[in-house]
């Protein structure tokens, strides 16, 4: 079967992680890994460039990660469950770094899912969205 | 012989992990969420399996991108827990059941379903999870595991027609053991949910409910559901309710629905769960 990874862009505020975004983002996403250890977490905190500079990473995904900038990170091919290691380096909860990438402050966004969530309607497609 | 006697779905929310770890299982935040699983541990105290086939997605915790497998089976006699970035979850290891999954692994391939062996697995919030909201905090958790992890992360994920048909191969591979074994089939994550970009944290409660029901009736209906339409419908990371198709494969056409909740959200996710039984008494 051809596969199809264009049906995706349909889809407004979301980022796919595909098998080809796995090779763009594959360096990031190892970097991410290796904080697992605790030891490697207290060595990027400490001095998060330089730990960087040790990942054959683009400028462009250093930048992202020294500026916390998730949506650039998904950009650049980023996967969220990768990314976690860096918030959860810092004891933040996906809630705090999920929300960064909305239109929302962190209260407004958990105010948003007690009062059950973002709805669908209008987000299912960017035709949808433009004209809702 | 072996056999399956009952499946339970249920959402694997990290913070719901985090909420137990720390002793807030009673805050007003999660008290509605634990609620709906005391049934559950009733229940789980008179129909404990042996083993548990524990169907879950690793969070890059133990996969990287080095290795990605589409669905792999945990062999060995014990599974330590992951690290994944906050320090391992204080959750007991899980014992193994070497001798069944060796069984398992071996009569799916040689059914055409390629399983990745795994002799070494460190498991992740995606199985201890489940364990935790069916068990509580036990010193030792009272099931054994074989942990089954599906590729959810990247796309393409399996098929919902080839899980659903792996699931069916899992229940006649379980009946071809000799040994007698009372087995459950757990299948875990969703329901919708999205941790990522500008439209996180959509939820899709109705969409959420329609699975469920469908699921119990008429999963064959399910199995064509393309990938695109759980991430529009229910976020990107609701592609995971795949899993629960392997479950349901497993229990053979009809089901009894002994238990159902939902409850939003969990973090960032609606949480869905049920507990199914095959129709027939399952002799």
């Amino acid at each position: 079967m051809k596969p199809d990874f264009e049906q995706f862009k349909d889809l407004p505020g979301t980022t796919i992680f595909t098998i080809e975004k796995g090779r763009e983002g594959f360096q990031l996403n190892e970097f991410c890994m290796s904080l697992r250890k605790e030891e490697n977490r207290r060595r990027f905190l400490a001095d998060e460039r330089s730990y960087l500079d040790e990942w054959e990473m683009t400028e462009d995904q250093k930048q992202a990660v020294l500026t916390r900038d998730f949506q650039k990170m998904l950009d650049n091919g980023g996967n969220v469950y990768f990314l976690s290691k860096i918030f959860a380096a810092e004891g933040l909860s996906y809630v705090q770094a999920v929300s960064t990438m909305t239109d929302m402050n962190v209260e407004q966004y958990q105010a948003m899912m007690l009062a059950g969530g973002r709805n669908v309607e209008g987000w299912r497609s960017k035709k949808e969205r433009d004209v809702a | 012989m072996a056999k399956i006697t009952a499946g339970v779905a249920t959402s694997h929310v990290p913070a719901v992990g985090a909420a137990i770890d720390m002793g807030r299982t009673e805050d007003d935040y999660w008290k509605p969420m634990f609620q709906g699983y005391e049934f559950s541990k009733s229940w789980i105290k008179t129909n404990n399996p042996d083993v548990a086939i524990i169907v879950y997605n690793d969070h890059a915790s133990y996969f990287g991108m080095e290795i990605m497998p589409t669905f792999a089976i945990g062999v060995a006699e014990s599974f330590e827990v992951c690290d994944e970035g906050y320090g391992p979850r204080p959750v007991p290891s899980v014992e193994g059941a070497p001798e069944l999954a060796t069984h398992l692994a071996a009569s799916l391939i040689l059914d055409d379903f390629d399983l990745t062996v795994l002799n070494v697995l460190e498991v992740d919030h995606g199985l201890t999870v489940p364990l935790s909201l069916m068990y509580g905090t036990p010193d030792k958790w009272p099931s054994k595991v074989i942990p089954l992890a599906v590729n959810v992360v990247m796309y393409p994920q399996p098929s919902g027609e080839r899980c659903l048909s792996l699931g069916k191969a899992i229940r006649r591979a379980v009946e071809e053991f000799d040994e007698d074994l009372n087995v459950q089939i757990w299948g875990t994550g969703g329901m919708s949910h999205q941790i990522q970009g500008a439209r996180a944290g959509l939820i899709n409660l109705p969409w959420d409910q329609k699975f469920m029901d469908d699921l119990v009736d008429q999963p064959e209906v399910l199995q064509y559901k393309p990938h695109l339409e759980y991430m529009r419908e229910a976020g990107s990371e609701g592609v995971e309710l795949i899993m629960w198709l392997i479950m349901r494969g497993a229990l053979g056409d009809k089901v009894d629905e002994v238990h159902r909740f939902n409850h939003v959200p969990a973090s960032n996710t609606s949480v869905g769960h049920l507990i199914l039984t095959p129709q027939g008494g399952n002799a």
